[in-house]
């Protein structure tokens, strides 16, 4: 008797907990609901009221109407192009100087690695104005390529130090198996340390891949030319200086999104292993 | 032999480190010591005129100009709101998602959609949200939830237009520090629990004797990280308000960035920047030093 009691105690429990987080979880998305409805509807320079949740008339108009709109899909590539080769130069530059840091012998090895970790604690913004104008004295402003490598530069510092803590972890036997077959140490590289750490890199390439695609402040900083402009920085001059036509701000950046959720749900296991390295690494 | 191998490790590992050490160098080292030369300079920005060297003048006015105070001032009120918020509901989410058995992953997916979404995005959506006299809190507070009689002036009125930028850092945060604290509960183990139960230890009494202590780490670690992520609120603040009404809600990150590029006053700029990050630092230090016990410390 008492203990059916308790099982009914525990599931009212149980129910309650998933109202509460349920709750949250609607505070989470309610926001977004708005923003779809939104995009949605037409007129959106006038407020509705009492504004509808789910729209009237729906009308995929502002979806059209952004995506054909002057440069836009220029812009989606822009910022494709720009995230996708920065990853792979992040990935393989952090990489390869990982391997170093964790698995070889050289002069000066503490000392660069000091200001790698001396770099990590700097604020970002701090470098930006003379970044502005050492991408002026190299001619890189107005540049996806400029981009590109304030981007890489950027992002080698923290995946560098993670990267190296996970290569530590792999064996050594190996190592030592192809160096007396007449490998060297690119073989080792390539052949063994790449392919042992799939997980790490993918991480590593997530995280980067959202960062670059997300980027605003140095394309904001470093880009004039309204042809070479990439996705956020396009968005944020959708909104006007008098009115703004939210449904087609909110239009544009639901297809900017597009890429973010399908990188994010298909990889989500990635996601959580990644944040936990940096978590107990840090 | 054994030289020779030791010569070709070394010069191995200088080819693998060359790439990335020479961007790092030209794009990221240089310009931060560039910045901190550039501070002790009135610098100008037209070709071939001459960098007046000023000491520390730059330093000097950012101590005497009211809108640094002010920027400051916001920075503090940013860290202090957003920090506790984010650690106290994170916490109290990730508590609970540690105790329920189905839908695990699908919660932890859903409160992690707004890290995921641009700055630039969740920002033009807070600042539809809190639009006046006709957007949808103003409406949700008169007409649904009937709080207020008449609709808040939100991003108009000095006194309210931070609060949309609160809520966002707020609301942005809570998915990433539950992830991260949500995994550190999942390695406590299970028995320390039974074994407090029957010792008849009460919920309040395992949160606070054994789960707190044991995830203790974790917590100085999303502290101190969420700390330096508040003083670096920039883009919420540029989207939202861009610092206005009067510059009223101006932060460090957004003053800076305004000196710099709008006023192209770049030692200026450079300076605060300096300040900001001489800021962060000693409070990252002082963190770490005082919250983490000492056989956390090596």
């Amino acid at each position: 008797m008492k203990n059916k009691a308790y099982k009914i105690h525990k599931k009212i429990q149980m129910i309650v907990l998933y109202i509460i987080v349920g709750l949250g979880a609607v505070g989470m998305v309610l926001p977004f609901s708005w923003m779809v409805s939104t995009s949605f509807k037409e007129k959106t320079y006038f407020f509705e009221y009492p504004p509808e949740l789910i729209p009237e008339n729906p009308s995929i108009k502002n979806y059209i109407n952004a995506w054909t709109s002057g440069n836009f899909q220029h812009y989606f590539l822009n910022s494709m192009f720009v995230a996708l080769i920065s990853v792979f130069f992040v990935v393989l530059f952090s990489a390869m100087m990982a391997y170093a840091f964790a698995r070889l012998e050289f002069p000066g090895k503490e000392v660069i690695f000091y200001t790698i970790i001396f770099v990590l604690m700097v604020p970002n913004m701090v470098g930006i104005i003379p970044q502005f104008l050492v991408a002026k004295t190299l001619n890189l402003r107005n540049s996806l390529l400029g981009l590109i490598l304030f981007y890489v530069s950027g992002s080698i510092p923290f995946n560098t130090f993670l990267l190296r803590g996970f290569f530590e972890t792999l064996p050594h036997e190996l190592e030592d198996a192809i160096l007396i077959d007449g490998g060297n140490y690119f073989t080792i590289f390539f052949k063994m340390i790449i392919p042992l750490s799939t997980p790490a890199l993918a991480t590593v390439s997530i995280f980067s891949f959202l960062g670059f695609w997300d980027e605003y402040i140095l394309a904001l900083t470093l880009i004039d030319d309204v042809s070479k402009r990439t996705l956020p920085v396009a968005i944020a001059t959708f909104q006007g200086q008098h009115g703004t036509d939210w449904g087609l701000v909110f239009a544009a950046s639901l297809i900017a999104v597009i890429p973010v959720i399908i990188v994010f749900t298909s990889l989500q296991r990635y996601f959580v292993g990644g944040l936990t390295q940096g978590a107990f690494k840090g | 032999m054994k030289i020779n191998k030791k010569k070709q490790q070394v010069f191995s590992a200088y080819l693998f480190i060359l790439p990335g050490l020479i961007l790092y160098l030209v794009f990221l080292i240089y310009p931060i010591l560039k910045a901190f030369q550039m501070s002790f300079y009135e610098w100008s920005i037209m070709p071939g005129e001459i960098n007046k060297f000023v000491g520390l003048a730059n330093y000097g006015r950012a101590f005497s100009d009211p809108i640094v105070g002010l920027s400051l001032r916001n920075t503090i009120l940013y860290t202090v709101v957003t920090v506790p918020g984010q650690m106290i509901l994170a916490l109290f989410v990730a508590l609970l998602l540690n105790t329920i058995t189905k839908g695990k992953v699908f919660f932890r997916v859903v409160y992690y959609i707004p890290v995921v979404t641009s700055w630039v995005i969740v920002s033009l959506l807070f600042k539809y949200l809190f639009q006046s006299p006709k957007g949808i809190i103003n409406y949700m507070l008169v007409n649904v939830l009937h709080v207020i009689q008449e609709p808040i002036p939100w991003l108009r009125a000095a006194s309210t237009a931070f609060i949309p930028i609160l809520a966002l850092g707020i609301w942005k945060g809570i998915g990433w520090t539950m992830v991260i604290l949500l995994s550190a509960l999942q390695t406590i183990p299970p028995e320390l629990y039974e074994v407090a139960e029957i010792d008849g230890a009460n919920g309040w009494q395992k949160l606070t004797k054994i789960t707190l202590p044991l995830i203790r780490p974790t917590l100085v670690f999303t502290f101190v990280m969420l700390m330096i992520g508040g003083f670096n609120v920039f883009i919420s603040v540029v989207m939202i308000t861009n610092g206005g009404p009067l510059q009223k809600t101006e932060v460090i990150l957004s003053y800076l960035y305004h000196q710099a590029f709008d006023f192209l006053d770049f030692g200026y700029g450079s300076a605060l920047s300096f300040l900001l990050a001489l800021i962060i630092a000693t409070l990252s230090y002082l963190q770490i030093r005082f919250l983490r016990k000492p056989e956390e410390l090596a």
